[in-house]
């Protein structure tokens, strides 16, 4: 993945399918509102501190069509989903819904940060994202709280089934 | 007095490492009249799987609600993804048939079914709404009028405005108001409404964490005496993760981070042990000497 811009796009580059893909996608679908005032840029949070993410510029990307740019972008996946763009963006574009719309593209083909798999796996596995420590459990009985609803893998597993995503993840035998 | 009952749904993080949220809330709540039940079965709310599949999200949280729905009862979280999740797709369930038939179709493969005739709300939400500022304020037997400190909503039980519709994101007044019946002041600093960065650790956490510095720095300007939080990530990013912010950047901040519920639990009388202060990473033994 490439964290730099490259800055010289050519006209081969350019999908103009692209924009009607991602506007068919719940969420994506007011992308073509966007006229590229910069206010999600100005207000977000994460683009204060990369010099490479740029909300406004990941939509306008999608709009010109610059798909591999886009999906197998490192920025995409910084984005904290605050939703202030969404809040205060004056078309109404969902800014951070359009960029979820794109992850979950780039999932699907397997560009995804380890941590999201990880998560996803420990769902699977027992309902939590995280894998409780066996002494946290205990730990809870010490305290007085009581024991944490468990997790039924079995039921979560067949509620999935035909999701996409999952073709990426290694499953344990439940 | 309506009855208070609720599901309680803990999310993730809170079982995994925020226990001092749970146990404060679990007594404030009790003391308030709040019934809780255990949720029945569990699943992670969704919210982090959504950044790879809206489909999985969507199916993660109707399933809690549709097990919420069998037992007839609303949801309470004390995480504000959870509730802001299933807030979101409650909505968005009820509104588009065309979305609740797919889903549903999904949750038919373990006999579910999604009605949408639960609701879900956050702790913060419950107390102002239905437990009502003046039982909060009729529970306060030692007010804090000795402590200032600062409040830190975070992005999730505000934003997206037009799914949570909660407060105003843009000048949030509920937890300053619950702050202010315990008898202590609330601050105002530089940035209230922004973002812990809790979401982007694991993918860059120096941006995560350039965040919560940031957020620090404006709260120790206006010399507050602890950070009020309300959500598990954004205590993980200003609690847990303070020593480790100091150590990178070079600064220094011995800023205590309390949950809210340990700060009205104090102003109900409770003893810090009881509220789980002995969980907390940066030492708050000076605030506690001030109320004393």
């Amino acid at each position: 993945m490439n964290e730099t811009v490259q800055r010289i796009i050519k006209a081969s580059e350019f999908d103009p399918k692209f924009k009607y893909e991602i506007s068919k996608m719940h969420g994506g679908e007011k992308l073509m509102r966007c006229f590229q005032c910069g206010t999600c840029t100005s207000d977000c949070p994460i683009a204060r501190f990369s010099d490479t993410y740029r909300p406004r510029q990941i939509i306008r990307m999608t709009q010109l069509g610059l798909k591999d740019r886009v999906l197998k972008s490192d920025t995409l996946w910084l984005c904290a989903s605050c939703f202030t763009c969404t809040d205060r963006c004056p078309q109404d574009v969902e800014v951070a819904s359009v960029i979820r719309v794109l992850r979950n593209l780039a999932a699907e083909q397997g560009v995804v940060p380890q941590v999201f798999k990880e998560q996803c796996a420990s769902v699977l596995e027992s309902g939590y994202a995280y894998k409780i420590p066996e002494l946290r459990l205990k730990k809870r009985e010490s305290l007085g709280l009581p024991a944490l609803p468990k997790g039924n893998p079995e039921s979560i597993c067949k509620s999935l089934n035909g999701v996409g995503f999952l073709k990426h993840i290694e499953r344990k035998k439940v | 007095m309506t009855e208070n009952k609720y599901l309680i749904f803990l999310g993730c993080a809170i079982p995994y490492r925020v226990a001092a949220f749970e146990i404060s809330a679990r007594k404030t709540l009790a003391k308030l009249g709040v019934e809780l039940v255990e949720m029945p079965e569990f699943n992670c709310c969704g919210l982090p799987l959504d950044p790879v599949s809206h489909e999985m999200m969507l199916i993660l949280a109707a399933r809690n609600l549709a097990l919420a729905e069998q037992k007839g009862l609303n949801i309470i979280t004390l995480c504000p993804g959870c509730a802001g999740t299933l807030k979101k797709v409650n909505k968005m369930l009820k509104e588009d048939k065309t979305l609740r038939d797919e889903i549903n179709g999904h949750l038919k493969e373990a006999g579910l079914e999604f009605k949408g005739t639960a609701e879900a709300k956050h702790l913060l939400q419950v107390l102002i709404e239905d437990v009502g500022l003046e039982r909060i304020k009729n529970s306060v037997v030692k007010p804090l009028t000795m402590l200032k400190v600062a409040e830190h909503n975070g992005c999730h039980i505000l934003r997206p405005k037009e799914y949570i519709g909660f407060d105003d994101p843009e000048n949030p007044k509920t937890l300053r108001t619950l702050i202010e019946a315990t008898g202590a002041t609330c601050l105002d600093y530089m940035d209230e409404t922004e973002c812990c960065g809790a979401p982007s650790v694991g993918v860059n956490d120096k941006i995560a964490l350039q965040l919560a510095r940031d957020k620090l720095n404006h709260v120790k300007a206006v010399d507050a005496q602890a950070l009020i939080t309300i959500c598990p990530f954004c205590h993980i990013m200003y609690d847990t993760n303070e020593v480790r912010i100091e150590k990178m950047f070079n600064e220094v901040y011995g800023i205590p981070v309390l949950h809210y519920p340990q700060l009205l639990g104090l102003a109900m009388g409770l003893k810090p042990d009881e509220l789980a202060f002995n969980e907390l990473r940066v030492d708050a033994s000076k605030i506690l000497s001030n109320v004393g």
